[in-house]
């Protein structure tokens, strides 16, 4: 009797993720099915204008656009940064150095995006403006990507600390019995055999950044469209759902249900990601025991 | 005399002693490995800069509003009027309703693939399933609680909903939930369980072997092993992981967003069905108003924010402590 209700609790979560894709579906086909739109032109389409004007145009690419514009600069700077930071907390940190720069990443870590948001809004933007060039608006692409950034750097920095000291002691030992500085042990031993962490950390902390919502909405803007200026104002498709979602679009019309279909993009690329890296860490995984 | 033994006359350390004695390319890679070194502690420094520079700027915009009042008004239009006691309450009560909802479930869940569980297709794809749920954005589970919990699919009509009891009493409920507070917590439910099952799998396996092995030979049942043994002693892990749970359900405004609860309430919950708002949803909505007043409401709010998210922290460290001292 227990052992049913405890599967019952274990079959919950599937159930979750099928009702997920079948809402998704649903209400993907709905939205298909109206006379406006087809999905040769969601597909292939380059323009996105489901608010303004007579005509609607529909083609996902410029909500596309503007989340890897957002995600790239996100993964260029979290990716690397915390990618040293990982070694140096493995590698190099003395041990009250480490208890002293854990809880940073902790606490980096535990902070509401919508925070990051406001951060964004607040200091990275004005600086972005005053200090690179006048050509930075209030939303833009950069200061929201670095703020992205900021938000992935401890689950990059983290995950990643943890595959490097997975590796085992041995292995360093040998290669500094060699004559191998720290950073010859850090990068032609340690890392490559942790490299199937290290690559799982990343495409989490991308795969996050893909669906981070409150702070794009908050400080990459509301104007999709093809680019990859930094200093541009653009949508990504998580705010454009929110833009939906708060806006007043009647639950029966073709603008409410357009952010279901990009809400099955958005899925269907999060979970391809997330896909992806259960497989690197399976086929790449070094066993050591 | 070997060339250690004068360089220690000399007073020399080792290293400067391997270092004078190096080849020119092991000179080379020294100085590589300290460049490395300041690298590294340039950008690690950068993640301190980064944090300081956000608490200092968030004190620096907001303590001067931070005042029992605005813990005790309602939103306003007016800047000068506006308090959090509403998203306060919201996010305590959706928060609660989350926590009683995810503990049992994902709990469950998790003693049922780490103690029960036979190794079977069914099992792998659940535990593969429990990974990808991870990775799903929040908005889109928003979706899943907007269509199965606020509308229950559409089988009942939210302009002829089915009641039960006094709409101002406590033990109201109505279908479908529409955008209250059950709603919500349910919705976070979906959000965090993948996060309890995971950190509950974590504690279950640190439980050693042999206790277990010690129960079963005493003639205990697999359900009495699990539930006097081995979740007592993985009780700290479970609490810890649950906090850190709770932690990211407190600061999630996706989800509750697309539940599309109303912007200005004036009211606290009253019961499972109350209108209700979250603190990160406020002050999102304070944030994004050009007027710097707001942005100073939204600098508050955050700090409301993170003290709560402090407490919760500090009764993860107190729990952590005092288990381990009982056990």
């Amino acid at each position: 009797m227990i052992r049913g209700a405890l599967f019952g609790c274990a079959l919950l979560s599937i159930a979750s993720t099928f009702t997920i894709l079948a809402i998704l579906l649903w209400q993907s086909a709905t939205f298909f099915s109206m006379p406006e739109v087809s999905l040769a032109d969601f597909l292939t389409g380059t323009t996105w204008s489901p608010l303004l004007g007579a005509e609607k145009q529909f083609g996902i690419w410029p909500l596309v656009a503007g989340t890897m514009l957002v995600t790239a600069i996100a993964a260029a700077f979290a990716l690397p940064v915390g990618l040293v930071a990982a070694v140096y907390l493995s590698e190099y940190a003395p041990r009250r150095v480490r208890t002293a720069l854990k809880p940073v990443l902790e606490v980096l870590a535990g902070i509401p995006t919508v925070v990051y948001g406001f951060f964004a809004l607040t200091v990275i933007t004005p600086f972005l403006h005053d200090r690179i060039s006048e050509g930075f608006g209030t939303y833009n692409a950069l200061g929201a990507g670095i703020a992205v950034g900021i938000m992935i750097l401890p689950i990059v920095a983290s995950l990643s600390e943890d595959a490097l000291r997975a590796v085992p002691r041995s292995l360093r030992d040998a290669a500094y019995a060699m004559g191998s500085t720290r950073f010859d042990v850090s990068t032609k031993v340690v890392v490559p055999a942790a490299l199937s962490g290290i690559m799982a950390s990343w495409l989490l902390a991308i795969t996050r950044a893909i669906g981070e919502t409150m702070i794009v909405a908050l400080a990459a803007g509301n104007l999709a469209r093809m680019t990859v200026d930094p200093r541009a104002e653009v949508q990504t498709m998580t705010a454009y759902m929110v833009q939906i979602f708060l806006g007043d679009a009647p639950a029966t019309g073709i603008e409410y249900r357009s952010s279901f279909a990009v809400a099955t993009v958005l899925f269907a690329i999060t979970l391809g990601l997330t896909v992806v890296g259960n497989l690197v860490l399976r086929a790449f995984r070094e066993e050591y025991d | 005399m070997t060339r250690a033994a004068q360089g220690k006359a000399a007073g020399r350390s080792p290293a400067e002693i391997f270092a004078a004695s190096a080849p020119a390319s092991q000179v080379a890679r020294r100085a590589t490995d300290r460049g490395f070194l300041a690298l590294c502690l340039a950008f690690t420094s950068l993640a301190v800069v980064i944090l300081a520079v956000l608490l200092f700027t968030v004190w620096r915009d907001g303590h001067e509003r931070l005042t029992w009042g605005f813990l005790d008004s309602f939103a306003s239009r007016k800047p000068a009027e506006a308090g959090v006691k509403a998203p306060l309450w919201g996010s305590i009560w959706v928060c609660a309703i989350c926590a009683l909802a995810a503990l049992p479930i994902g709990v469950g869940t998790a003693i049922y693939l780490e103690e029960f569980a036979r190794r079977s297709r069914l099992t792998s794809f659940i535990k593969l399933n429990i990974s990808n749920l991870a990775g799903v954005p929040s908005i889109v589970y928003g979706i899943l609680g907007l269509t199965a919990f606020a509308r229950l699919f559409g089988t009942v009509s939210a302009d002829d909903p089915i009641t039960i009891g006094d709409p101002e009493g406590l033990l109201y409920l109505r279908l479908p939930f529409g955008n209250g507070v059950l709603a919500g917590g349910l919705t976070l439910t979906l959000v965090v369980l993948p996060i309890v099952i995971v950190s509950s799998q974590e504690a279950l396996r640190s439980v050693p072997r042999s206790l277990r092995a010690g129960a079963l030979a005493l003639g205990a049942t697999p359900w009495q092993t699990t539930w006097r043994i081995t979740l007592p002693a993985s009780i700290p892990m479970i609490m810890t992981g649950a906090i850190l749970a709770m932690s990211r359900a407190i600061g999630e405004a996706a989800p509750i967003l697309v539940l599309g609860v109303p912007l200005f309430i004036r009211s606290t919950p009253t019961n499972l069905m109350s209108d209700f708002t979250v603190l990160p949803l406020q002050i999102f909505n304070w944030a994004g108003r050009p007027q710097a007043g707001f942005h100073e409401l939204a600098a508050a709010g955050i700090l409301v924010l993170l003290a709560v998210l402090l407490a919760f922290n500090a009764v993860a460290v107190v729990i952590r402590h005092r288990l381990q001292k009982a056990s």
